[in-house]
């Protein structure tokens, strides 16, 4: 692949010539805003909070999906930038829950970091707000439509698997939602719990609900591991606090990892001092379970427990 | 497999047959007459069907079904005065026509020759002389190059589109010019496209020609998906052929044997014009294996598109065709280089296709003296709003805003005064009254704060509030918003939410201010052509008519009395003390004592109206 050298933001930088501006100004510590990009998904320049100022382009272009080109000059923060972030951030604030107190997310919320970043605050209007639609219905993932940005982050993902392909946008305009399958509860869908989605969610929109009010991220402690229910190896975080192991979440997946529920049980076995009940979906309910039942293997399962004790 | 011997003698035994209309006269005198009833939009559903065949019997009855022929042909334009009827070769129009009408019509004029002036579409009638259709103001400032054929050839007829030139200019170029040739001749008219963004057409093909693929797609856009705007349908109802042999030499040009038609779902009868169309060019070769017995093949599938307005977006189309939700891409790659299944793709409206096989036939040169250097050529403008022959019209660019509304659309209806007028449909601009001179083209349009779009034309009088004009077109563009980005999701419904209190009397001078940098932003980040172009109705209304804005704000009046909540009911000296009105009143807020005139109490008047209604001297107003 050729190199193209261009100007960032008043650095000369050389980069691959398949480099997007964003990526390109990661390689020298420029950070620009993103809500809807993710490296490991398509490209759908949906949040426009990456636009920048390309020098001789009449309008501005989004760094997610504008590949570099030799002799760009590139703004990322200029005046017009600015003012066009801040507002769009205020739009979507302003059709958001104030609830960063109390929201799972918060520490990591990306909207709560730029929100910060560019100075922009909740404000009281009497205009429309998305519903406050809340679907308590999978033990393990908590679907909290008011606080989604529409990023399409998580129905990328989830639709990067064949056999899943759960998530999808339903409605349009100011009406669009996240829905799974034809608008089911994620009970009642096809949705295998995964996880994949919560990963990539940039929000408090999908969280992983056997954390929830278990820690703040910034309280404990986070070490990462791999699965050893399969092949893949896919990642997980081990959360600790006070020395106890307290809850597993899965990192986002890359290179082809499926993630899956299974995995992410085996390794809360095998981590966490207190793993809390299993559940499996059976005819579109969820139901406690054994972890023989919940894991499936009951052969493997037996393996890892005499792994684990071997090496204690 | 047609051969053009064979195009050439299907032409010459049709014209024939056609003569009449044409009204070519080849020295031996014509016989006979041709009576031709407009099948388009409007008269369609207003019963030409019926007219048709009431025709057909009386005809038959009166024994001249054999000099006389009966046929729908495509849209006349003058959708106002329909059901319309011409009668060849007299070139008399008849408008408003009923079932009842019919007898008269065949008695005196098909039968005696006497006209019947009480049917006369009124602007054929001048200083009492009978003009013919050619003739009268609505037609004669038009020039027809994409309407060539709505109108006057029987649109189920492959037969009569031959007659008239049809599929000559694919036989030329598969058989006489090189792919280059052919997109150097569309570069060089620079006929733009007129789907709404004025693309120079021939760049697209050239684009997409250069690139090198196994597999390309050639697609006709037919979503046309603005409210009120019925060109595309009128040409592929009156003159299907033209696109399909457009979208052929576009094929040969760029190198693809695929051609899809996306045409909304909503428009059964082009759905099924075109299929039957399809159906004809295939049996004749026209489209198929071979053409002309050279090794250029094409195949055009139809492709129905579910309504909704951001569908007409080219990529959001793909995305459509390609079976998922029809959002518009992000523009990574060109279409021409990376389209439809990640092909080179061109994707060209059904008016700009219109127009290729005639620029083809007669040159370059011919095209470029029509329109202006900005825009060569015609554009097809559909008139609505308060406009006396709301229709459809085709005028060389160039000619004024003025021309259109008041010679060619007849001005404005009831003596009242004309305000604006809004172009390019529900995202484009609204111009006052002093840019009426300006010549109508893709760039005159966009300095004014507007757009050509579709050609939408929807004339304001005095008695439209610009705030609620905006605020209706703004409310369109909210529901039709695909969600995906945020400026357009989220910025557009709080415009849409300034501009509803604005109207209530609610607003306050930040308003304006908010709107204004809303605007910036929506047209500045959005994705899509749909909210870059959603502000336009507010910034346009907010540059020439900011003054009533501010009449809303600052003194909660509505300059034109249109806004129901600002305006308050008011008892004249008219009123005749009859109490009527505080006897209706639901809220019994009139006060008053029989024979005196009586008063309204506004703190406690919910302005439902009903006395106004109900008063027999008028003496309720709003005020
Ligand atoms: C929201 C939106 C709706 C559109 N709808 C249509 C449509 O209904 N018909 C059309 O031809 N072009 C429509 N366009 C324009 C197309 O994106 C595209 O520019 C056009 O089909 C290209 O053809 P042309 O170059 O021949 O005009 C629309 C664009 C936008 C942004
Ligand atoms: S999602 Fe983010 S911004 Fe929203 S409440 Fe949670 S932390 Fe705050
Ligand atoms: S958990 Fe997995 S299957 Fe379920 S919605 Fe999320 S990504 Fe799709
Ligand atoms: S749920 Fe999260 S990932 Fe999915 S669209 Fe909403 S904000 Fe994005
Ligand atoms: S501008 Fe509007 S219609 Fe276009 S992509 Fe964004 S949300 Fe969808
Ligand atoms: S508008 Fe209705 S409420 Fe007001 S005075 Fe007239 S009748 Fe009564
Ligand atoms: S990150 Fe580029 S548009 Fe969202």
């Amino acid at each position: 692949m050729a190199n193209v050298t261009f100007t960032i933001d008043g650095q000369k930088v050389t980069v691959p010539s398949d480099y997007n501006i964003i990526e390109a100004a990661k390689t020298v510590g420029i950070d620009i805003p993103a809500l809807c990009y993710d490296p490991n998904l398509e490209v759908v320049g949906a949040c426009r909070l990456c636009l920048v100022e390309i020098e001789g382009s009449r309008k501005l272009q989004t760094s997610c999906s504008t590949k570099v080109k030799e002799g760009m000059v590139v703004h990322t923060e200029s005046e017009k930038v600015v003012k066009l972030r801040k507002e769009i951030l205020q739009l979507l604030l302003d059709n958001h829950p104030n609830d960063c107190l109390t929201c799972q997310k918060a520490g990591e919320c990306l909207l709560q970091r730029y929100a910060y970043r560019y100075d922009i605050k909740f404000r009281e209007h009497d205009g429309a707000r998305r519903p406050n639609l809340v679907d308590t219905s999978s033990p393990y993932i908590l679907k909290d439509d008011s606080k989604c940005i529409l990023c399409g982050k998580c129905v990328r993902t989830c639709n990067q698997v064949l056999d899943r392909k759960v998530l999808s946008f339903g409605g349009r305009g100011f009406d669009t939602r996240i829905v799974a399958d034809a608008n089911f509860s994620l009970e009642e869908s096809t949705c295998v719990s995964c996880n994949r989605c919560v990963t990539v969610c940039p929000v408090g929109a999908l969280v992983d609900k056997r954390l929830l009010g278990k820690t703040r991220v910034w309280d404990g402690e986070i070490k990462g591991v791999k699965c050893k229910a399969c092949d893949y190896g896919c990642n997980f975080e081990v959360l600790s606090k006070k020395g106890k192991n307290i809850a597993v979440r899965a990192k986002a997946p890359s290179e082809g990892r499926p993630l899956c529920l299974k995995g992410r049980l085996t390794t809360e076995l095998m981590y966490l001092d207190e793993p809390e009940t299993p559940y499996k979906k059976e005819d579109g309910k969820f139901q406690e379970a054994t972890w023989k039942e919940a894991l499936g293997l009951e052969g493997v399962f037996e393996k890892i427990l005499s792994d684990e004790n071997d090496k204690k | 497999m047609i051969t053009i011997q064979e195009l050439n003698e299907i032409k010459q035994k049709t014209l024939e047959n056609m003569k009449l209309r044409l009204q070519e006269d080849s020295g031996k005198g014509l016989h006979g007459k041709h009576v031709l009833i407009c099948g388009g939009p409007g008269c369609h559903s207003s019963n030409a069907e019926g007219i048709k065949k009431a025709f057909k019997e009386k005809i038959k009855e009166k024994g001249l079904d054999k000099e006389i022929k009966v046929s729908l042909a495509g849209c006349f334009g003058l959708c106002e005065t329909g059901p319309n009827v011409e009668i060849y070769p007299d070139g008399i129009f008849y408008a408003h026509i009923k079932i009842e009408d019919i007898d008269e019509i065949v008695e005196n004029h098909l039968c005696k020759g006497k006209i019947v002036e009480r049917l006369l579409y009124e602007g054929s009638l001048k200083d009492g002389k009978i003009k013919q259709v050619s003739e009268v103001d609505f037609y004669n400032k038009q020039k027809k190059i994409a309407l060539r054929n709505c109108g006057i050839i029987d649109y189920e007829s492959i037969d009569e589109y031959i007659a008239l030139d049809g599929y000559q200019a694919l036989a030329k170029v598969v058989m006489e010019m090189t792919q280059q040739e052919v997109i150097d001749i569309v570069k060089a008219s620079n006929l733009r496209g007129r789907g709404g963004a004025g693309f120079p057409t021939g760049r697209k093909w050239e684009t997409a020609y250069e690139y090198k693929a196994n597999k390309k797609y050639v697609i006709c856009n037919a979503d046309e998906g603005d409210p009120g705007a019925f060109m595309d349908r009128s040409i592929l109802e009156g003159d299907p052929h033209s696109v399909l042999e457009a979208m052929a030499i576009a094929g040969y040009a760029i190198g693809s044997d695929q051609g899809y038609i996306y045409v909304r779902a909503e428009y059964p009868i082009a759905v099924r014009r075109l299929q039957i169309a399809i159906a004809q060019a295939k049996e004749k070769g026209l489209l198929g294996k071979n053409i002309f017995g050279t090794d250029f093949s094409f195949d055009i599938e139809l492709r129905l598109g579910a309504g909704a307005f951001v569908c007409g977006e080219g990529t959001a189309l793909m995305e459509s065709i390609e079976g998922r939700r029809g959002m518009p891409r992000t523009k990574i790659y060109r279409t021409a280089h990376r389209g439809l299944w990640q092909k080179p793709t061109i994707i060209n409206n059904v008016e700009t296709f219109a127009n290729v096989p005639a620029i083809i036939q007669n040159g370059v040169e011919w095209f470029k003296n029509i329109g202006t250097e900005d825009s060569p050529g015609t554009k097809v403008f559909a008139l609505g709003g308060k406009i006396k022959n709301t229709g459809l019209i085709e005028v060389p660019m160039g000619v004024t805003l003025r021309e259109i509304i008041f010679d060619i659309g007849g001005g404005i209806p009831n003596g009242k005064k004309f305000k604006a007028v809004q172009t390019g449909g529900p995202s484009g601009g609204c111009i006052p009254e002093e840019h009426l001179d300006t010549p109508v083209d893709f760039g005159s349009l966009g300095r004014l704060g507007s757009i050509m779009g579709s050609g939408g034309m929807i004339v304001l009088d005095e008695d439209d509030c610009m705030v609620d004009i905006a605020r209706f077109f703004l409310d369109f563009t909210v529901e039709e918003s695909c969600g995906k980005c945020v400026p357009c999701r989220e910025g557009t419904k709080r415009m849409l939410e300034i501009l509803e209190r604005i109207t209530k009397g609610e607003g306050t001078p930040e308003d304006i201010d908010r709107l204004e940098s809303l605007a910036e932003t929506i047209t500045n980040g959005s994705l899509c052509g749909l909210g870059q172009t959603a502000a336009n109705p507010v910034t346009s209304t907010l540059k020439y008519f900011r003054d009533e804005y501010e009449a809303h704000v600052y003194e909660k009046r509505c300059p034109a009395g249109s806004c129901q909540s600002l305006l308050e009911f008011f008892i004249t000296e008219d009123c005749i003390g009859c109490t009527k009105c505080a006897r209706n009143c639901p809220v019994s807020c009139i006060s008053g004592k029989v024979k005196e005139r009586h008063v309204i109490d506004t703190e406690k008047c919910i302005k439902c109206g009903t006395c106004m209604e109900v008063c027999p001297t008028g003496a309720v107003i709003k005020k």
